[in-house]
């Protein structure tokens, strides 16, 4: 069976399959390269947890793309979903209404957004890096006027917050633990699969849970329904919906602030899950690397999930792996995707790309042979290294949605 | 009717204008609402201001600022948006320091060398963004913004320790080689002392802000006055017609990236020619994205982006001496900077739309008078 036939079938075969390959992929380097820590339970976990943030900002972006409003400040919400997430966890006492504050705070940000753009015709990559200089400085001086009077807090962080809990899967996963039984045998591939089974139901956070089912929602939102079909028209032909009748204002307003919604639901994740409080300059550009995840899944759900998962892995992964081993061999793991890559760049005859893909992995065999552990940056930066060679690699096939960026005035004038 | 020159700065003025308006208005709701009297805050503002040294800090201050607002305008004047001038001249000024504590070379020429080194590195960065969208169809707000964190949490990161002063005894220093005096670029405050008082409180002016000067007699020079900055802003204003008009669309793209990153590779020089003369951890940072913000203030034009520089960096040092006095919160600037930013682009939006409609209405005047 050939790419192209592939491609054909329906996406509950494929995404499986897909899924299957990559952690084939990472069986055999840990194989070769004697690690275990790539598919372990922790590893996972860690890595779905910190894949979360990415993916919720990143369908936030999804919203208010497919209604055709450019979302570089994506970052900024997510800020503004820090700072009120926090302040409504310890406003009210508990880490949902810290939930229900971080998503208001980002839906602010999200209407802010939409008048400038909807409303006035601002530029959208302006309004965006407006707002993303402008949602900062909100939260310090909002911090400096709340956080300073709270005991433990200061200009800079919030006092600790409680997380949401989480919950681990009966028989499969605690008790009899029938899944661990199996990771721990240790055996080639099927250990494997086990252990990256169980860190999917092994103390998982509720958020985590929230978040995942975020992507089915929203597929069936956009696609599925008449407010999706009108979303969609906004971001494609907004001149077309407009003769059927559509408020076009009205869906990229809509648009807008759910984005803006869902990128501070992202940032309170950021403090109830990972950091447990509210500390300045802690989305560390996640917003962004959401919006990449989001142009790398093509302006889809699921491929925002798929985005996510590639971008959060290498930070997961070296939060467990302090020697910086088993990072090390992701680069062995990049090399082979690159090859992967060579093969079919060469079977479509484009020699360039084989030649360029070649190249790279060629660089990233070398590193990896020249060094024993990985430094310390490596994690840090290679989202945005593999950000970048997905898009060089795959940008000329990606379809943004037609009016994005564009302007609407009523009437099309 | 009005004369047309007066409505003609009526409406370039009234955008900026309108925006100071409500961001003061905006900024002192904010002030009351949080129990300070606005009138005691602005009155100490511009008290400081007034005084000598804080006008050199202001000085120091504005330099950087305007240099990185010309470095995006550049992108900005062809609808390029290099977020990337934060990266761009973060690895510039850390390989400038770099390699000009590797080499001697006699007074004045290592200062040009080093900054020589800093344009190439900051036009070589950002070129590489140019290359990716111009051959592989990246899009250039995604690949800078990455192409940031791949420049500070990666190379720098990683290179900063090899290149950490090494001190007698094996002890390392907090940052890399110090640059010998010969790069250090020379104050200012012999000729500002000429008019005024002697400066005191051991504030210098930087010897940048005359090459910042330059950068913006330049950047006008060749935006409105030489061909290839007409092309520039013809690709900006409708690239097909200037494909059309013979503009070759690629090179221009990549021309306009690597100008905008060679002009941001001086944003960090000031800090390095005449502050720490080396580049340590407490590297200012953030100046690429503030940059931003004053080429959209200032229109992209080089005196307006001076006007916006001025703004900012006014509110900038005025932070600290309203910490000093208790009259407010210093991080109300912050705050003050992201309304007026705001509101600025939102008036200059319906200013554009005010003045397209007339522009409408005297051509069909025009054309329906010719055809009676």
């Amino acid at each position: 069976m050939n790419f192209a036939q592939f491609q054909k079938l329906p996406a509950y075969l494929r995404w499986p399959v897909l899924a299957f390959v990559g952690i084939l992929v990472l069986s055999i380097v840990q194989f070769f390269t004697d690690q275990q820590l790539l598919t372990s339970t922790t590893t996972i976990q860690t890595a779905l947890k910190w894949a979360m943030p990415i993916l919720i900002a990143g369908l936030g972006g999804l919203f208010a793309e497919r209604c055709g409003v450019v979302h570089i400040g994506l970052e900024g919400m997510m800020i503004l979903g820090t700072w009120c997430g926090a302040w409504g966890a310890l406003q009210f006492g508990s880490p949902w209404w810290g939930l229900v504050s971080g998503i208001v705070g980002g839906a602010l940000g999200g209407l802010l957004h939409a008048i400038a753009t909807v409303a006035f015709s601002v530029d959208h990559i302006v309004s965006g890096v407006a707002i993303n200089i402008l949602a900062p400085g909100t939260a310090r001086y909002l911090s400096e006027r709340v956080f300073t009077q709270m005991d433990g807090g200061s200009i800079s962080q919030s006092p600790r917050v409680e997380s949401l809990g989480d919950f681990t899967w009966p028989i499969l996963a605690k008790g009899p633990d029938l899944l661990g039984k199996v990771e721990r045998l240790d055996w080639f591939l099927i250990s494997d699969l086990f252990g990256v089974l169980r860190g999917l139901l092994f103390q998982m956070t509720y958020l985590t849970a929230i978040g995942l089912a975020l992507v089915p929602i929203s597929a069936f939102l956009l696609n599925k329904t008449k407010f999706g079909l009108r979303l969609r028209i906004a971001g494609e032909k907004p001149l077309a919906g407009e003769s059927l009748g559509i408020n076009i204002y009205r869906q990229k307003f809509l648009g807008v602030i759910i984005s803006g919604g869902l990128a501070g639901l992202a940032g309170s994740f950021i403090v109830l899950e990972l950091a447990g409080l509210y500390r300045q300059n802690q989305t560390t550009g996640r917003g962004f690397i959401a919006l990449a995840a989001l142009i790398f899944g093509n302006w889809k759900a699921r491929g925002v999930l798929t985005g996510a998962v590639l971008f959060g892995y290498p930070f997961g992964l070296s939060l467990r792996d302090l020697e910086g081993t088993a990072t090390r061999s992701l680069l062995l793991v990049i090399a082979i995707a690159l090859l992967a890559v060579v093969v079919w760049a060469l079977s479509e005859k484009n020699k360039a790309d084989a030649i360029l893909a070649g190249a790279v992995a060629a660089g990233s065999l070398l590193f990896f042979f020249g060094t024993e552990t990985a430094p310390k940056w490596l994690p840090g930066t290679m989202p945005y290294v593999l950000v970048l060679l997905v898009l060089v690699f795959a940008s000329q096939r990606l379809r943004m949605p037609a009016a994005v960026g564009l302007p609407y005035r009523k009437g099309g004038s | 009717m009005k004369s047309p020159l007066f409505r003609r700065l009526l409406l370039a003025f009234a955008a900026p204008v309108a925006a100071f308006v409500f961001a003061f208005v905006l900024s002192s709701i904010v002030l009351i609402l949080s129990g300070y009297n606005p009138i005691d805050a602005y009155g100490e503002m511009i008290t400081n201001a007034l005084k000598l040294e804080s006008m050199i800090d202001m000085l120091n201050e504005t330099t950087p600022l305007y240099i990185s607002g010309v470095a995006a305008a550049i992108g900005f004047r062809m609808n390029l948006f290099n977020i990337g001038v934060e990266g761009q001249y973060q690895l510039a000024a850390f390989a400038a320091a770099v390699i000009g504590a590797k080499v001697v070379l006699p007074d004045g020429l290592h200062m040009l060398f080093v900054m020589g080194v800093a344009m190439v590195v900051g036009g070589l960065y950002s070129g590489l963004a140019g290359l990716l969208k111009v051959t592989r169809g990246v899009n250039e707000v995604i690949s800078t913004i990455m192409l940031n964190s791949v420049a500070t949490l990666g190379i720098i990161a990683g290179l900063f320790k090899i290149f950490l002063e090494k001190k007698s005894g094996g002890a390392v220093g907090g940052g890399t080689t110090p640059l010998a005096e010969t790069a250090w670029i020379p104050d200012l405050n012999g000729f500002v002392e000429l008019f005024t008082r002697e400066i005191t409180k051991g504030r210098k002016l930087t010897g940048m802000l005359v090459v910042a000067v330059i950068v913006g007699v330049l950047y006008h020079l060749f935006i409105n006055r030489s061909r290839l900055g007409f092309d520039v802003r013809a690709t900006g204003m409708n690239p097909l017609a200037a494909k059309v008009g013979g503009v070759p669309s690629k090179q221009m793209v990549l021309l306009a990236m690597v100008l905008s990153g060679v002009v941001a590779g001086l944003v960090g020089m000031p800090d390095l020619l005449s502050r720490t003369h080396a580049y340590d951890q407490g590297f200012t940072k953030l100046r690429g994205f503030a940059g931003i913000a004053v080429a959209l203030l200032g229109r992209n034009h080089p005196g307006g982006m001076v006007g916006a520089a001025l703004l900012f960096a006014f509110l900038n040092t005025s932070s600290g001496i309203l910490q000093i006095t208790g009259t407010a919160s210093s991080e109300i600037v912050t705050i003050m900077q992201g309304i007026i930013l705001l509101a600025a682009v939102v008036a200059y939006q319906m200013v554009g739309q005010v003045k397209q409609r007339e522009e409408v209405k005297l051509a069909s005047e025009a054309t329906v008078g010719a055809t009676a």
